[in-house]
C-alpha cells in the first residue's frame, strides 16, 4: 500500500512538473510582452512647448517672393534661437544656451518645413508647438526622476524650474508623434521615426517574394510532378533540407562574400538584402509547395491527362492553381521568418545610420530589425523608448501576416 | 531608369503575346491554314523568343559592369601608378570617383556648398575621370535600354514572322519551360555551392595570413592587433600569432549553448509532454499557440530584453546573494536563448511523442502502470530516437544564433565555463568582424569567413548525426 502511496505521488508531481512548465514558457511570453509595452508606449507621444513664433525676414534673409528652393536653403538656426529669446525675455548668455536646450535641436527644420508649407507667413507672428528635447520629455514622461542631485540629472536645476513655469502656464502639451511614423533615423530621439526603416524592409521583401517565390513554386514542381525519383532528386533534397538549417548569418556571409565581393551589387542596399533573405526562404517555400503538390489527388492530374492535356497543361492549369493556396501560406510564413531576420542585414551592411527614407531597392537603406538594433545599441532613455516601439510595430507586422497566412489556408484550401 | 526598364518589358512582352496570337488566328481563320498548336502557345512562344535572349544578356551586362567600368575609368594614362595600387586603394579611389561624376556635370548652381569643395580638392586627371566614368554610365544605361527595348522587338518581328502552319510551337514552348523549372530545383544546389565558395575563398585567404593551427589551437583572441597594423605594410606573423585563437569562441559558444540547452530541454521536452499527455483539448488550444508565439518573436527582441532586463536582473540577484556577477553574463544570454528555443524543442518532440501508437500506452496502462511510470517506461524510450534528434537541432540552432549573443554576451573573448563571467561566441565575432570598414584584405575582415566556415560545418555535422540517429535508431511501428 506505501509503495502505491508513492507511485501515486510521484504522478502527481510529473504532472505538476508538466504544467509548471507549461506555466513557466507561457510566463516568459507574457513578461516579454509586458517590458516591451511598458517601455515602447512612451514613444508614440512626445512633448511640445508652446511658443510664439514671428517668422522674422531678416534672420531667413528671405521675403514674400522668394522661390521655394531659396526657403529651402535658407539657414533657419538664427531664426530658431530668436523664437527662443523672444519666448523667454531677459535671459544672459548661459541661461540663454540651457533654454535653447530645451527644445528639439532640430528646431530650425520644424520651422523649415511649417515654412514651406505656408510660404505666406513670413514678417507674421503665430502659435506653435515646438518639439521639446528628449531628456525634457523624458523628464515630463516620468522616464527621468528628478528628485536626485542636480549632477546626475541630464536636466539642471534652472531648466527645471523654466519647465515648471511653462507647466503652470499650460503651455506643455503631449501629441501624438506623428514624426515615429514618417520620419527617418535621426540623432536626436525626438526627431528619429521608423518609416526609412519600413521603407527598406519592404523593399527587401518585395525583392525577396520575386525571388523566392516563383523559384520556390518552380522547383517544387520539378521534383514533384516531372521527375522521377532519383540520384538528382535526392541531391537536391538533401540539399534543401541542409540550407533550411543553415544559421542565417551565413546566408549573410554568402551576400557580402559573393552578391558584394564578387558580383560587386552595392553595400547595404535592400536588393542585396532581398536576395540574401529569399535564399533563406527558398527552402521554406520548396518544402511548404511540396507538400501542398503532394495534396492535390491523382484523379485531378489522371482527369486532364485523359481528356487530352499534355503533362505541362495539366500541371499549370489544374495542379498549380488547386495547390497554391498552400504554397501561399507557406510563402507568407516563410517571409514573415525573412522580415524578422536580423544577422544577415547585419553582414551586408543595412545598419548604418541613414537619415533619408529610401526610394528604391538601391537606395542604402535599414530594414525593420536592425534600426530596432541600431537603436538598442544607443544609450540615450530616449532611443529605448524608440526600441521598443520598433519591435511594438515589428510584432504587429508579423501579426498580421502570420493572421493573412492562417485565412488564405482556411478559406482557399481544397480539402480532399 | 531600371524600373522604366522593366515596365517596358512587362509591356513588351504582353503586346508580343497578342501580336503573337492574333497572328496564329489570322493564318487559321483567315489562311485557312491547319495550325499544330492551340493560338495561345504561339503567343507564348512569340514572347519566350523575344525575352530570353535579352535577359541573358542584360544579366550578363550586370554581371560584368564592374570589369567594364574600370576598363573604361582606371586607365594608366590618367593614373600611370595604377599598377602599384592595392585593393583597398582603388575601391577608395572608385568610390570617390562614382561620387564625383554624379556632381561633375551639374551646373555650379545646383550644389551644395559641401559638393563645391569636393569638386575644388579633386585633382584634374580624377575630374576627367568622373566625366568618363559619368560618361561610361550614360552610355551603360543606354545599352541596357537598347537591349531591353530594341533587340526584344527585333527578335519578337523574327519569331512572329516565321509563325506558319509548318510551325509547331506547343513543344518548344514547353521544352523552354521545362528548362526554366528544371534550373529553378538546381538553384537550391547553387546557393549551397555558392555559401561553400564564398565561405571557402575568403577563409583561404584568411589563413594566408593566419595559420591555420594557431588559428584552431591557440587561447587568445585579440584581432584588433592585425587592425592596428596598416595592411598595406604588410602583416608581421609573430603579431598574428595569438590574435585568432579560436578556442575562447568555442568554448563560449557551448557555453552559452549549455545555459540555453538546460533551460530548453526541460521546460520543452516537460511542456510536450503535458500537452500531448495530460492536458485536456481545451487547455492545449489555448497554451500551445501562446508558447508557439515564442517561436515567432524576432530574436532581435530576445536580444534587446536579455540585455535591458535580464542581464541587470542576474546581475542584482548574484550581488544581494554576494556573486560576482558581469552585466555581460553568459548566464543572461544562455537564458534568453533557451526561452527562444522551447518551443523548438516541444514542437519537435510533441511530433515524436504523437507518432508512439496508442497501443504501446494502452499495454501499459493494462499492467498497472500509472501515466507518469507509462512516460517514463515506455513513451520516451520508444520516442527516444526523434527526441535526440530534436535536442541535436535545437543544439545546433543555439550555436548559429546570433542577435542574442550579439547584443547580450561579451565582444571580449573570455577562456572560462563560469556562466556568470563575460563570454564571447563565434557569431558575435563574425558580426563584430564585418561592423565598420570592410576589407578584403585584411585578416580582420577575412576571419570572419573562416569563422563562417566552421560555424556553417558545425551546424551541417550537427544536423547530418540528428538525421542519422532519427533514421537509425527510429523504432518502426506498423
Amino acid at each position: 500500500m506505501n509503495s502505491l502511496n508513492k507511485r501515486l505521488s510521484a504522478e502527481k508531481r510529473f504532472q505538476a512538473y508538466g504544467l509548471f512548465a507549461v506555466a513557466l514558457s507561457m510566463f516568459f511570453v507574457l513578461i516579454l510582452m509586458w517590458k516591451i509595452f511598458s517601455t515602447g508606449s512612451g514613444a508614440f507621444v512626445r512633448t511640445t512647448i508652446e511658443a510664439n513664433v514671428f517668422f522674422n525676414p531678416d534672420f531667413i534673409q528671405v521675403n514674400q517672393n522668394s522661390l521655394e528652393k531659396e526657403l529651402y536653403r535658407a539657414s533657419y538656426v538664427a531664426l530658431a534661437d530668436d523664437v527662443v529669446r523672444q519666448n523667454h525675455p531677459n535671459l544672459n548668455e548661459e541661461q540663454f544656451i540651457k533654454v535653447r536646450e530645451m527644445y528639439t535641436r532640430k528646431f530650425d527644420y520644424q520651422l523649415r518645413d511649417y515654412l514651406l508649407d505656408n510660404p505666406d507667413k513670413i514678417g507674421q507672428s503665430i502659435i506653435m508647438k515646438i518639439t521639446a528635447s528628449s531628456d525634457l520629455d523624458q523628464i515630463v514622461k516620468g522616464n527621468y526622476p528628478r528628485d536626485v542631485p542636480e549632477a546626475q540629472r541630464k536636466i539642471n536645476d534652472y531648466q527645471l524650474s523654466v519647465l515648471d513655469k511653462l507647466t503652470s502656464e499650460g503651455k506643455v502639451s503631449s501629441v501624438f508623434n506623428f514624426w515615429f511614423f514618417t520620419k527617418g533615423d535621426s540623432r536626436d530621439p525626438e526627431t528619429a521615426g521608423i518609416w526609412g526603416a519600413v521603407m527598406g524592409s519592404l523593399y527587401a521583401l518585395i525583392i525577396c517574394f520575386s525571388f523566392a517565390f516563383p523559384i520556390g513554386l518552380l522547383a517544387s514542381v520539378y521534383l514533384e510532378e516531372f521527375v522521377k525519383p532519383g540520384k538528382v532528386t535526392d541531391i537536391i533534397e538533401v540539399n534543401i533540407n541542409n540550407l533550411a538549417a543553415v544559421p542565417s548569418i551565413v546566408f549573410g556571409l554568402l551576400g557580402l562574400g559573393m552578391l558584394i565581393g564578387v558580383i560587386g551589387l552595392p553595400y547595404q542596399v535592400p536588393l542585396v538584402g532581398g536576395l540574401v533573405l529569399g535564399f533563406m526562404t527558398l527552402p521554406t517555400i520548396i518544402i511548404a509547395s511540396r507538400a501542398s503538390l503532394r495534396s492535390v489527388p491523382p484523379s485531378i492530374r489522371e482527369g486532364a491527362l485523359a481528356v487530352g492535356a499534355t503533362k505541362m497543361q495539366t500541371v499549370f492549369h489544374h495542379v498549380i492553381p488547386l495547390s497554391l493556396p498552400g504554397t501561399l501560406t507557406g510563402t507568407i510564413i516563410g517571409m514573415a521568418q525573412a522580415l524578422g531576420e536580423t544577422a544577415p542585414l547585419l553582414m551586408i551592411g543595412m545598419v548604418a545610420f541613414v537619415m533619408e527614407i529610401p526610394g528604391g531597392p538601391l537606395d542604402p537603406a535599414t530594414g525593420l530589425p536592425s534600426q530596432i538594433y541600431l537603436w538598442s545599441e544607443s544609450a540615450e532613455r530616449g532611443f529605448l523608448e524608440k526600441t521598443s516601439a520598433g519591435i511594438m510595430l515589428l510584432l504587429l507586422f508579423l501579426i498580421i501576416m502570420n493572421t493573412a497566412a492562417v485565412l488564405i489556408r482556411r478559406r482557399l484550401e481544397v480539402k480532399w | 531608369m531600371i524600373y522604366f526598364a522593366l515596365l517596358i518589358l512587362v509591356i513588351i512582352s504582353y503586346l508580343f503575346y497578342y501580336i503573337g496570337k492574333k497572328r496564329a488566328l489570322n493564318l487559321k481563320f483567315n489562311g485557312n491554314i491547319k495550325l499544330s498548336s492551340q493560338p495561345d502557345y504561339f503567343g507564348y512562344y512569340v514572347v519566350l523568343m523575344a525575352l530570353i535572349p535579352a535577359l541573358l544578356m542584360w544579366f550578363g551586362l550586370l554581371l560584368f559592369k564592374g570589369n567594364f567600368q574600370e576598363m573604361f575609368v582606371m586607365s594608366p594614362i590618367l593614373f600611370p601608378d595604377i599598377s602599384t595600387w592595392s585593393d583597398g586603394k582603388l575601391g577608395l579611389i572608385l568610390n570617390k570617383l562614382n561620387n564625383l561624376s554624379v556632381i561633375v556635370n551639374l551646373p555650379l548652381d545646383d550644389l551644395t556648398n559641401g559638393e563645391k569643395s569636393i569638386l575644388n580638392m579633386a585633382s584634374e586627371n580624377e575630374l576627367t575621370a568622373a566625366k568618363n566614368l559619368a560618361n561610361f554610365d550614360k552610355i551603360y544605361g543606354w545599352s541596357n535600354l537598347t537591349l531591353f527595348i530594341i533587340l526584344p522587338i527585333i527578335l519578337g518581328f523574327l519569331a512572329t514572322r516565321s509563325i506558319s502552319g509548318k510551325l509547331n510551337a506547343q513543344p518548344i514552348v514547353e521544352k523552354i519551360i521545362t528548362y526554366i523549372i528544371k534550373g529553378s530545383s538546381y538553384i537550391a544546389i547553387l546557393i549551397t555551392i555558392g555559401i561553400f565558395l564564398s565561405l571557402v575563398f575568403e577563409a583561404i585567404n584568411f589563413f594566408r595570413y593566419v595559420n591555420p593551427v594557431d588559428f584552431f589551437f591557440s587561447t587568445g583572441w585579440n584581432p584588433n592587433r592585425a587592425f592596428v597594423v596598416d595592411a598595406s605594410e604588410g602583416f608581421d606573423k609573430d603579431d598574428l600569432e595569438n590574435a585568432f585563437g579560436f578556442i575562447p569562441l568555442l568554448t563560449g559558444t557551448l557555453l552559452i549553448a549549455t545555459v540555453a540547452m538546460i533551460v530548453a530541454i526541460p521546460l520543452g521536452l516537460m511542456s510536450a509532454i503535458y500537452l500531448a499527455e495530460y492536458a485536456s483539448k481545451r487547455v492545449r488550444d489555448i497554451a500551445k499557440p501562446i508558447i508557439e508565439i515564442l517561436a515567432g518573436i524576432p530574436t532581435v527582441v530576445y536580444g534587446f530584453f536579455a540585455a535591458l532586463s535580464l542581464a541587470p536582473f542576474i546581475k542584482d540577484v548574484g550581488e544581494s546573494v554576494g556573486l560576482p556577477v558581469s552585466a555581460e553574463s553568459a548566464l543572461a544570454a544562455g537564458l534568453a536563448m533557451g526561452v527562444m528555443i522551447i518551443p523548438f524543442v516541444s514542437s519537435l518532440s510533441d511530433d515524436v511523442i504523437k507518432a508512439v501508437p496508442q497501443s504501446l500506452r494502452d499495454g501499459s496502462y493494462a499492467l498497472g502502470a500509472t501515466r507518469s511510470e507509462t512516460i517514463k517506461k515506455v513513451i520516451l524510450p520508444a520516442a527516444l530516437a526523434g527526441i535526440m534528434g530534436s535536442f541535436l537541432l535545437a543544439v545546433s540552432r543555439a550555436i548559429g544564433e546570433t542577435m542574442i549573443v550579439v547584443m547580450a554576451a561579451s565582444l571580449r573573448a573570455n577562456l572560462t565555463f563560469n556562466p556568470l563571467e563575460p563570454a564571447t561566441t563565434i557569431t558575435t565575432q563574425i558580426v563584430t568582424s564585418l561592423i565598420g570598414d570592410v576589407e578584403f584584405d585584411n585578416p580582420k575582415t577575412l576571419v570572419a569567413f573562416a569563422l563562417g566556415l566552421t560555424l556553417f560545418l558545425m551546424t551541417l555535422l550537427l544536423n547530418i548525426l540528428a538525421i542519422t540517429i532519427v533514421k537509425k535508431y527510429r523504432e518502426k511501428y506498423e
